[in-house]
């Protein structure tokens, strides 16, 4: 249970209490954060040790790893983004449906890390909207607890209103 | 069979090739082949020399020259490697005879060569770039490759697109 969790309203006795919808609807999508199952390079072995028992990202509810872009809203971009292997990567972004997230995790995905060549793709920010960097090399799995959680306060802060992919295109 | 028989029969064969014996620079048993007779040697080493074992090919950028190198290895009688070099002054246009036909594994190395110095090889059943894409800039691997960041932008337009991308 985490701060933000508290209910925003008195609770009344006999199992009732009020919300907004904002908060019921927010506090159910923040724990079914579902990441798209792909990885690049070490920095997704320090991801797939993460979900392991010994670290346990199911304690957060975000552990289940879609292999399909279409079911996931959380790309973990987990390693060095050559260019030849960009476009992929773009892709699974553009099959993921809103609302949808990236995690940029690792130097390489941030800035290319030591790779200064023509070869790796300087940021994955070149391609797609990064939400949350991540930095190490590889980060440790408590760094991407964080960065994940950064993610869940930002569902927290969004709301029906006002997020884009419920309004009618304009 | 010592480097010196393998010298001795080679020289019986090919009375007319200058063969060059390097030693100083490595320990390894190297003779430089001059280009246009690359096949011809290569065919006889492995049918006669029983080097049936391509290990690998590869290719160095001098200042005034282009080198192909090429790892022999006989699986039928042991012993160590033999390495074959080939110079190919032509900067502007490096090109080589294929020894595709003569060891099959040489295929991917050679494309490997090709994508990334720029060697080209005559005969080669499928000549085409194996790493980078078609329409990828330069050479990698060459000394005058200038090594510098491309952005996505830049080298989006020189890929092929997938056909049911």
């Amino acid at each position: 249970m985490f701060e933000d969790d508290a209910v925003p309203v008195e609770k009344i006795d006999r199992n009732i209490f009020l919300t907004t919808v904002d908060w019921i609807y927010n506090w159910g999508r923040q724990y079914s954060m579902w990441p798209a199952m792909f990885g690049l390079a070490c920095c997704a072995i320090e991801m797939i040790g993460a979900s392991t028992a010994r670290y346990d990202i199911a304690r957060f509810g975000m552990e289940f790893y879609r292999a399909s872009p279409r079911h996931a809203d959380l790309m973990i971009v987990a390693g060095t983004v050559t260019h030849k292997m960009a476009p992929q990567v773009k892709r699974i972004w553009d099959q993921m449906p809103e609302p949808k997230y990236c995690l940029a995790m690792g130097s390489c995905a941030i800035s290319g890390g030591i790779f200064k060549s023509y070869a790796v793709l300087q940021g994955v920010d070149e391609i797609v909207p990064v939400d949350v960097y991540v930095p190490g090399c590889p980060p440790r799995p408590e760094a991407l607890f964080d960065g994940i959680r950064k993610i869940h306060q930002m569902v927290r802060a969004q709301s029906i209103k006002t997020v884009r992919w419920y309004g009618k295109e304009k | 069979m010592t480097n010196e028989e393998i010298l001795s029969r080679l020289k019986d064969a090919f009375p007319d090739v200058a063969f060059q014996v390097q030693t100083e620079e490595t320990k390894d048993f190297t003779l430089i082949v001059p280009a246009e007779r690359l096949v011809e040697v290569a065919t006889h080493l492995r049918d006669h020399l029983d080097f049936d074992y391509l290990s690998d090919v590869t290719s160095v950028d001098y200042p005034d020259r282009f080198e192909v190198v090429y790892h022999l290895f006989s699986m039928k009688r042991g012993g160590g490697v033999l390495t074959l070099k080939v110079h190919l002054p032509d900067k502007e246009h490096p090109e080589v005879d294929s020894v595709t036909p003569i060891w099959p594994g040489a295929n991917y190395q050679e494309r490997e060569v090709y994508d990334l110095m720029g060697i080209s090889f005559r005969n080669h059943p499928d000549l085409r770039r194996i790493m980078l894409w078609d329409g990828f800039p330069g050479h990698p691997l060459r000394k005058d490759f200038e090594n510098r960041l491309y952005t996505y932008k830049e080298l989006e337009p020189t890929r092929p697109k997938p056909p049911n991308w």
